[in-house]
């Protein structure tokens, strides 16, 4: 045989606790028309840190070797002060974990991560970000 | 407007056309509207929005449905039975829509000195001024509320889909297991009211200013009642036909376009005509405070009488979760029916004290 009390109880409980939520603030962010307030130690698109109006980074590889992902591309080249840069510097955001790693390892504070999270894009190659369009994100 | 057809005058007709009007169109933008509210009161419910994007705040949301719906591709199933498959929506829309012939929404309002009821199926007779319906208008709800069981029970069949049939199959058990302790809920109503007339049903609960309602003297009859309406016309928490989980969508699976629209309008129009017939019998009709000397008042009240029931549904939809299918017809048969067994005995005890 069913309990009354127990049957009914809990269903009214339930209703109280669904009528109190009717008045509360509903969480809902309406996207497109506000933005999400990210976080500053959010890890999103990379970019590179300039200083003297180049990059500062100096091919020392290690970004590439603690890379999870093996996303991150570097070349190393040298230039007429016999010193050494990165002649290329490749991002594969489609392998990239946004894990942070290259940040961590950078011994001269090169790269860091942005708070740019819309990364879609059309085709596969637009998702290997090159040292100019990393440089770009100030 | 002296014209006189089959021995009424000219006014009959006008006013009868003119209420079935009203009445179809009243029930047609609730149906609209309601899916709307339900989706805010559900949303805001969850802490969520709900539709947003629509017009202002969404309100243009039913219309856009409405358009997306009737543009979309008529699929009839390969296998499926055609004939069977196209009528069974309107078998489960019509009678949705006809219950709402024989529900009293107001008084007897006066036009150009002729008196008309405000119920479709009913009419003034000048000669001794009393309001004439159909004095059998319990029954031909029942009757039209188990019509709409053939619409589901079709398209489950029709569909020539496991998931359908099954969804068919689950929906006639249901609706037939709780067919019977709603009516065994509303006989309790008959036994105080003595008819079966919803106009004179109306008429006995008019006492204490408006609030001499029969769920004052039936409490556990309207329980059930509403109970049980909320059960035969598959609505949560009892919303078995259609379960997603394991049934995607019950009946009306293979349905598309504006033949699933139709469904979809039945199951609101459904919910319309339950939550109005429940106001009728147990909560006063269109009575209330003053409805008597203002006519127009009653249909303000019978309105907010049924929009705080579908409110109602609304929110039991947000709060219980899916009963199982054998909890489900254990409520029907072992809880519900003798116990409005028992209710039917007990009134009749009480009656029989009394007088």
């Amino acid at each position: 045989m069913i309990n009354p009390i127990k049957t009914f109880v809990p269903i009214i409980q339930g209703l109280q606790i669904t009528f109190a939520h009717l008045f509360k603030k509903p969480v809902t962010l309406q996207y497109p028309d506000e933005r999400p307030k990210v976080a500053a130690r959010f890890r999103g698109l990379h970019a590179l840190n300039v200083s003297h109006d180049k990059a500062k980074c100096v091919a020392c590889y290690l970004c590439p070797t603690v890379c999870p992902a093996k996303c991150i591309t570097v070349e190393a080249g040298e230039d007429a002060n016999h010193d050494k840069f990165a002649a290329v510097y490749e991002i594969d955001m489609l392998r990239c974990i946004f894990c942070g790693y290259c940040v961590e390892a950078c011994p001269v504070d090169a790269i860091r991560m942005t708070g740019e999270f819309e990364l879609a894009n059309y085709s596969r190659k637009d998702f290997v970000y090159s040292k100019e369009r990393l440089l770009e994100k100030k | 407007m002296d014209i006189v057809i089959l021995g009424l005058p000219m006014m009959y007709y006008i006013a009868m056309v003119a209420k079935v009007l009203v009445a179809f169109v009243f029930v047609l933008l609730t149906v609209a509207y309601a899916t709307y509210a339900e989706r805010k009161i559900i949303g805001h419910m969850q802490v969520r929005l709900g539709p947003m994007r629509t017009g202002w705040h969404g309100l243009l949301q039913p219309i856009a449905d409405g358009v997306k719906l009737f543009f979309k591709e008529e699929i009839v199933p390969a296998q499926a039975s055609t004939f069977a498959f196209l009528i069974a929506p309107l078998i489960a829309l019509i009678p949705a829509f006809i219950t709402f012939a024989v529900i009293p929404f107001g008084g007897v309002i006066e036009v150009a000195g002729y008196k008309i009821p405000l119920q479709i199926a009913s009419y003034v007779d000048v000669a001794s001024g009393k309001v004439f319906d159909l004095n059998v208008g319990v029954l031909y709800i029942l009757a039209m509320s188990s019509l709409g069981v053939y619409g589901i029970v079709l398209a489950g069949w029709a569909s020539n889909s496991k998931y359908s049939l099954l969804g068919g199959l689950r929906a006639s058990a249901q609706m037939i297991s709780y067919e019977l302790a709603a009516g065994l809920a509303i006989v309790a109503v008959f036994m105080l009211s003595g008819t079966l007339s919803m106009n004179e049903i109306v008429r006995l609960q008019s006492g204490f200013g408006g609030f001499d309602w029969y769920a004052f003297k039936q409490p556990l009859a309207f329980i059930m009642f509403f109970i049980c309406s909320i059960a035969e016309i598959n609505r949560t928490p009892f919303d078995l036909p259609e379960a997603e989980t394991e049934l995607v969508s019950g009946f009306c699976t293979e349905y598309s376009s504006m033949k699933y629209a139709m469904f979809f309008m039945a199951e609101y129009a459904n919910m319309i005509t339950v939550c109005a017939i429940t106001t009728t019998l147990f909560l006063g009709g269109w009575n209330g405070p003053l409805a008597t000397t203002i006519p127009l008042l009653g249909p303000v009240y019978f309105v907010a009488k049924v929009y705080f029931l579908i409110f109602f549904c609304m929110w039991l939809r947000a709060t219980v979760p899916r009963y199982r299918y054998d909890q489900l017809m254990h409520i029907g048969w072992k809880v519900f029916i003798p116990l409005g067994l028992l209710n039917i005995v007990v009134t009749g005890i009480w009656n029989f004290i009394i007088q």
